[in-house]
């Protein structure tokens, strides 16, 4: 069986879920903040060395807020003298002056920058900090000025889907390489705040439309669009399948085979324990969705299976209460009617207010 | 280009031999090209110093053939249009 196994690919390191934004969308798990920071630099270094001894080859920084870890740099150096490509994901707000020059010596490759509108309220509204409209853009001056890459993260949700024309416009004023506009995916905050941020097929669909025809028009800056999936009528392969290409590391140590599966009822593996070798290879959690026999109907006998692998995981255990079941994205899966209902919700619940992911609402939301 | 043009690699992506995967590849943002024989041992030579005629005699001289130019160009015009490479 571990012959079979393929090694991962693609490392992330969460260095912090500590983060100056209170994004409603946040991907980081509802009770964040239950968890420490627990990983020292030498405990970095080693996952990086295991990874990078095992064939992985991109490595993400991320969080939280990554710059937040005074070993930032160090980290990034190390990463590079592993001869990873390393890639920093970042709100690019409270960053220490000078941070970005001293990152691209330390052979920093490609920053990826969020950017959620190109007006000030907005994003305002969708971050909780009011300071971030400024930050950002003199965070993304100074990436250019590095001569670094830089990719610009947009979020859509129904309160910028409108203007995704004036989005792409700014991005291409930052001097972006390319901008990814992503329909974001309802787990953890953006589960808990559906209501408020799912647009409606027609706005996607118009949405759409606006980025194809910028396409057309600019080919200096590749712009990529991430429909979300509950308008889709299949679930999307998520994390290339589980186990096969994608490993995140959580600021406790906690190792997942993607940022959320942790909200799943399973154990996983700490890199204080164990080996990055010894976690992708031999861990149950790791193996657990492994193959097809862990598959229900209408899943098991489709001939889609190897296409999507049943979906995400977290999503049908959030959505069913079943980690096993057929994400309920799919029209195949008997309880779809749960997507329809979370659609209609968000139309006659739209006006919800946000719950903000900060530590309080987190403390809050653990009672 | 031509045969005195000097080629780089575009610095946004990181070529590298991979023993695991036993290639040459190429990574970009959250992505990989895994690189046949011929490409990887071209871009190897894209150091920047190095002109095509220099890349041709070298790759000649390696795999003791007489004339490699027109797999040499027409391998770098697809990198240029794949915006993996620069040159002046």
């Amino acid at each position: 069986m571990n012959n079979e196994i393929k090694p991962p690919l693609w490392i992330l390191l969460e260095l912090t879920h500590k983060c100056p934004l209170e994004c409603a969308y946040c991907y980081n798990q509802l009770d964040f903040a239950s968890t420490k920071d627990a990983m020292s630099k030498e405990d970095w270094f080693r996952v990086m060395e295991q990874a990078r001894q095992m064939g992985a080859v991109q490595l993400g920084i991320s969080g939280g807020e990554p710059l937040l870890n005074k070993d930032i740099v160090e980290i990034v150096e190390k990463a590079n003298d592993l001869k990873f490509y390393t890639n920093l994901i970042t709100s690019g707000v409270g960053a220490p002056e000078g941070i970005v020059q001293k990152l691209k010596e330390a052979g920093l490759k490609t920053v990826q920058l969020g950017i959620q509108s190109h007006d000030k309220n907005t994003m305002t509204l969708i971050t909780n900090n009011k300071s971030s409209y400024e930050e950002k853009i003199k965070f993304a001056a100074e990436v250019k000025k590095a001569g670094l890459q830089l990719i610009v993260n947009t979020c859509i949700t129904r309160q910028n889907i409108h203007q995704i024309g004036d989005i792409i416009e700014f991005a291409e004023e930052l001097g972006a390489n390319y901008l990814e506009i992503a329909n974001i995916q309802y787990y953890g905050w953006a589960l808990k705040n559906i209501n408020a941020l799912l647009p409606s097929q027609e706005q996607i669909t118009e949405a759409r439309k606006v980025t194809n025809y910028y396409r057309e028009q600019r080919k200096d800056m590749k712009v990529f669009f991430v429909v979300p999936d509950y308008f889709a009528t299949r679930p999307k392969a998520c994390m290339n399948g589980w186990g096969t290409t994608f490993l995140t590391i959580n600021p406790d140590g906690i190792a997942l085979p993607c940022n959320t599966a942790n909200t799943l009822p399973l154990t996983f593996p700490n890199v204080k324990e164990y080996s990055i070798e010894e976690i992708w290879n031999e861990s149950s959690a790791f193996n657990y969705f492994r193959g097809d026999s862990w598959m229900k109907e209408p899943c098991r006998t489709c001939d889609e299976k190897e296409k999507d692998f049943g979906g995400c995981r977290c999503q049908a255990f959030a959505l069913t209460g079943d980690m096993n079941a057929t994400d309920p994205v799919c029209i195949k899966s008997p309880e779809h009617g749960i997507i329809s209902k979370k659609i209609e919700d968000s139309v006659n619940f739209s006006e919800q207010e946000i719950v903000y992911r900060n530590r309080k609402n987190s403390l809050l939301l653990m009672k | 280009m031509n045969m005195s043009t000097k080629v780089s690699i575009n610095p946004n992506f990181q070529f590298q031999w991979e023993e695991k995967q036993d290639c040459y590849v190429l990574l970009y943002p959250e992505g990989m090209v895994q690189l046949n024989q011929s490409a990887g041992e071209i871009l190897a030579l894209c150091d920047g110093i190095n002109t095509i005629d220099d890349m041709n005699k070298k790759l000649c001289d390696k795999f003791s053939v007489s004339d490699l130019t027109k797999d040499i160009l027409s391998f770098l015009e697809e990198a240029k249009n794949r915006n993996w490479i620069s040159y002046e």
